[in-house]
């Protein structure tokens, strides 16, 4: 199926999990935040939310900015 | 301090530490795996709080996801919240930031508001719970100093939260202004990371706002029309016959 990570699309397989995808695009076990559907998720739930297709994620961190 | 502009994170590094400051904006922007160095981790380093900005959002929606997705990279719920209008002013949008502000603040953000230098603005922004207000001196990179002082002493007049000038500041002169209007603290970013010399131009930063503090807090004398000696009055036979002068001090 196809999803969204980061505005790129992506092929995955069924019931892939939110934890795979952020971390096909970083491993940093902190600083950084992810958001499905324009709606945060916690780190605490990214093993146990499952992406459906078309899902769009976004994985933010801090740059310099402003 | 603000992060961006910089040309290369060594520079801004020793930006940072010339200016003293102990507090610094960051953007929020999607990872990409080819970017070293993290400016995340320099600020650790120099034991700088990072302060997250909502730079590059248009609307309440985009700004209120973006302070939302900074609390939880970063682990505070302060947020510097900034809602432009267009790309080319970069002028904030009132509408949108009076929304989002009171969004953030009934989700529990301490919202600094990045806003323009009306003081009625300002009134509205404190009044939905922003922890502070932050008026521009001129847009953003513009370098054009403070553009209306008699809105800012308004706003001093007006609101109790902490008023940091945020943007338009060109070089020292311009925050020590700042700081004799009654500010409390001044946000630049370009002024120092654009500057030929960024470290010399942060170290003038940081004298130019202590000079500015103190004279606030000192209490400048009034503009005179007239001399006043300085030395002590004598009993001299010319002084009686001087009528009152009322003429306002001039103008410049």
């Amino acid at each position: 199926m196809i999803v969204f990570i980061n505005g790129h699309e992506q092929d995955v397989s069924e019931n892939t999990k939110l934890a795979e995808l952020v971390a096909s695009v970083s491993t940093a076990p902190s600083g950084i935040a992810v958001a499905l559907n324009e709606e945060v998720v916690p780190r605490s739930s990214w093993t146990s939310t499952t992406l459906r297709s078309g899902s769009r994620v976004e994985v933010l961190t801090a740059v310099q900015g402003g | 301090m603000g992060t961006g502009g910089v040309p290369s994170l060594s520079i801004l590094r020793e930006a940072l530490i010339a200016s003293g400051t102990n507090l610094t904006t960051v953007a929020m922007r999607r990872v990409n795996p080819s970017t070293s160095g993290s400016i995340f981790d320099l600020l650790k380093e120099l034991k700088i709080e990072p302060l997250p900005n909502t730079a590059g959002c248009y609307t309440s929606g985009e700004a209120v996801l973006t302070a939302e997705l900074a609390r939880e990279a970063l682990n505070t719920n302060w947020i510097k919240l900034e809602v432009i209008a267009d790309d080319y002013t970069l002028l904030p949008d009132a509408i949108e930031t009076i929304s989002a502000a009171s969004r953030l603040v009934a989700e529990g953000f301490v919202v600094l508001a990045y806003t323009n230098d009306d003081p009625i603005l300002a009134s509205k922004l404190e009044a939905v719970g922003c922890a502070a207000v932050m008026p521009l001196g001129a847009p953003i990179g513009s370098g054009l100093g403070i553009r209306n002082p008699h809105n800012l002493e308004l706003m001093r007049e007006r609101i109790s939260v902490p008023i940091i000038l945020d943007a338009g500041i060109g070089t020292a002169s311009d925050a020590t202004l700042a700081m004799e209007l009654g500010c409390d603290a001044v946000l630049l970013a370009s002024a120092i990371t654009r500057a030929e010399q960024p470290r010399l131009m942060a170290e003038a930063m940081k004298y130019a706002v202590l000079a500015g503090r103190n004279a606030y807090l000192g209490g400048r004398i009034p503009k005179r029309w007239h001399a006043k000696a300085s030395s002590p009055d004598r009993n001299e036979i010319s002084t009686a016959n001087l009528k009152a002068d009322n003429r306002e001090s001039p103008l410049f």
